[in-house]
């Protein structure tokens, strides 16, 4: 048995044989993800191109950037960015310190059932569909007998209608993901306070440490790594701005502020056939998040941080 | 100096409990009030519009509900998709994170490497959509099953639980002669059992509540899950915008407990399995996902 391979390629293939049953376990996941994931980003080619459904990929125009430039000089350009980013700064800065705060809040709870309970509430709004919460919000805030619209009205005298005032659109989506998320975003955080040593805060009483004095000097530098990876991989969704909930939410008395990247390739893509064109704005947005995300994880580590990688 | 400082936090762990209470009440009062709303009378609600406590318990929306033939029939339909669809996704998932969490497998890092990458950039909507279309998989639940069988998110956090069963244990089995499937089987998933139960209720979750793929690959009306139909009562036929001032009350206010039924429908299951997978969560989904 001559080999051209040398002595390190036999062990790989010494292992490879022992390992084979591995490998074959690897196959549904491998082409899974092969299909799934990487042929969609093969497929971003068609932005490249005018596609035709009945000519395929491979007998399709060739048209360079063609749809790029029409992208970029529409005036729907700006409005997409601008509703995308402030929907995204909404979060980032209404949302995103909420889990932290009432993680610490937890953990300075005493009584175990209690905190059971609370937990167990605080989660429940996780699991429930954006259809349920956007339907909930529909009936509450409805013109016509929504609870909110009648003690708005009883305490104003006014009737509004919050979901038809493009105003009030951005607020709404807001204190929706409150509402829904703060309370499982605690899990991370909570787990993160687990870990903290509980003889620093002995020591901290000790020296007569109050408990701002320990949340500021303990607590939080032993979370901080945790927020920081939160805060990047935030950051890889951050144009994202919760497709389901932003589809749902959207009707044509709101379009001018709710219209985001994802929803406009939904429309002129799927709904008007415009398939070249609207995965030119899918792709854009993904490689701006790319971007968004391999920067801040590069600042984190700049800083000192750990990061994700 | 010390009783003050005592009386302070006490004062503090007071006003913690109830502002923590009434976060909880908050996440809890809708479903109450839509489970209240949706058994009292099309004709209370109409006169007195909120209706906290009703005179008069009516069923008369499930009733409505039942007789409609189309929504008991998706709720079959998502029972069907979320039971078998959670089923692909354990065992994909399992499958591929038993190999990724043998520390001396050949080629893990490219692996593990492409998993993640998909995490970071993907091709988006319309690039996946041809994709399912092109392998014929449109208007059948396969598109619903196939495009979301692995979360690379519950994958690493899998093979992460998997990475902490000892290693003598897998050795014990080699020892006696057993194969890495045995393994598996024997060894790693009973000692799994708490992530497994975790990832199953993320991944039937995700089923149950998923909408957007149905729409986008199910052109049948008769294939659509559930919340298909909750978006189709509750946002096109009485929205709260000005279509549903077009509509004559009489029509719309009926169609209100009906829609707070089916909004009951849409979340009771997920709300009856939640408490029993609870205690699986600090379990199963905090191994691993937080850096020592």
């Amino acid at each position: 048995m001559s080999k051209p391979f040398g002595k390190t390629s036999t062990g790989i293939l010494r292992d490879m044989k022992r390992d084979r049953l591995l490998y074959i376990m690897l196959i549904p996941g491998v082409l899974y993800f092969l299909i799934f994931k990487y042929l969609p980003m093969l497929g971003i080619v068609i932005s490249f191109m005018d596609y035709m459904p009945f000519l395929g990929i491979l007998n399709s125009k060739w048209v360079g950037i063609k749809h790029f430039v029409r992208f970029f000089t529409e005036p729907m350009f700006f409005r997409l960015f601008a509703n995308t980013l402030i929907l995204a700064f909404y979060n980032l800065v209404f949302f995103f310190p909420l889990p932290i705060i009432l993680a610490l809040l937890l953990n300075e709870l005493s009584g175990k059932f209690f905190k059971r309970f609370i937990q167990t509430a605080l989660y429940i709004p996780h699991f429930i569909s954006w259809i349920v919460v956007v339907g909930i919000s529909y009936t509450m805030l409805s013109p016509q007998n929504g609870i909110i619209t009648e003690i708005i009205k009883a305490a104003t005298g006014d009737t509004v209608n919050l979901l038809g005032n493009s105003n009030w659109f951005r607020p709404l989506i807001t204190l929706q993901v409150i509402w829904k998320e703060t309370g499982w975003g605690t899990i991370i955080f909570l787990a993160a306070l687990a870990g903290v040593n509980v003889e620093l805060y002995e020591a901290a009483v000790i020296d007569g440490a109050n408990r701002w004095q320990q949340l500021v000097n303990i607590t939080l530098p032993a979370i901080k790594p945790t927020i920081i990876v939160m805060l990047i991989l935030r950051m890889g969704s951050f144009l994202d701005s919760g497709f389901e909930q932003v589809f749902l939410m959207q009707n044509p008395l709101n379009r001018n502020v709710s219209e985001v990247f994802d929803t406009y390739v939904y429309t002129s893509g799927l709904l008007n056939g415009q398939f070249s064109f609207s995965a030119a704005v899918g792709f854009f947005k993904s490689l701006i998040s790319l971007i968004l995300i391999l920067s801040v994880n590069r600042a984190a580590k700049k800083m000192g941080e750990e990061g994700l990688y | 100096m010390s009783a003050s400082k005592r009386s302070q936090s006490t004062g503090f762990e007071i006003f913690n409990r109830i502002f923590l209470f009434m976060a909880a009440a908050a996440c809890l009062l809708p479903f109450i009030y839509v489970a209240i709303a949706s058994i009292t009378t099309p004709e209370e609600l109409l006169v007195k519009k909120v209706v906290l406590i009703p005179s008069q318990v009516s069923f008369a929306a499930y009733q409505y509900i039942f007789s409609t033939k189309i929504i008991p029939q998706s709720l079959g339909v998502s029972v069907f998709i979320t039971v078998f669809g959670t089923l692909i996704n354990i065992s994909m998932t399992a499958l591929m994170a038993y190999p990724l969490s043998r520390k001396n497998l050949r080629g893990r890092r490219p692996l593990l490497l492409m998993v993640v990458f998909t995490m970071l950039f993907n091709g988006g909507m319309i690039p996946t959509y041809l994709v399912v279309s092109s392998l014929h998989l449109l208007n059948s639940f396969w598109a619903l099953w196939l495009p979301t069988a692995i979360s690379a998110f519950n994958l690493i956090l899998m093979r992460n639980f998997f990475q902490e069963i000892p290693n003598e244990l897998i050795e014990a089995v080699k020892i006696d002669g057993g194969n890495d499937w045995q393994i598996l089987i024997n060894v790693i998933l009973p000692l799994s059992l708490p992530a497994i139960a975790a990832f199953s209720l993320f991944y039937a979750v995700g089923h149950w509540n998923s909408f957007f793929n149905a729409i986008l690959y199910i052109k049948d009306a008769d294939k659509w899950p559930i919340q298909v139909w909750l978006r189709q009562i509750v946002l096109l036929s009485s929205g709260g915008f000005s279509d549903a001032s077009a509509m004559s009350e009489v029509e719309y206010i009926p169609s209100v407990t009906t829609q707070y039924a089916v909004i009951i429908f849409a979340t009771v299951p997920v709300l009856m399995i939640y408490p029993f997978v609870q205690k699986y969560f600090a379990k199963g989904v905090l191994v691993g996902s937080v850096k020592g």
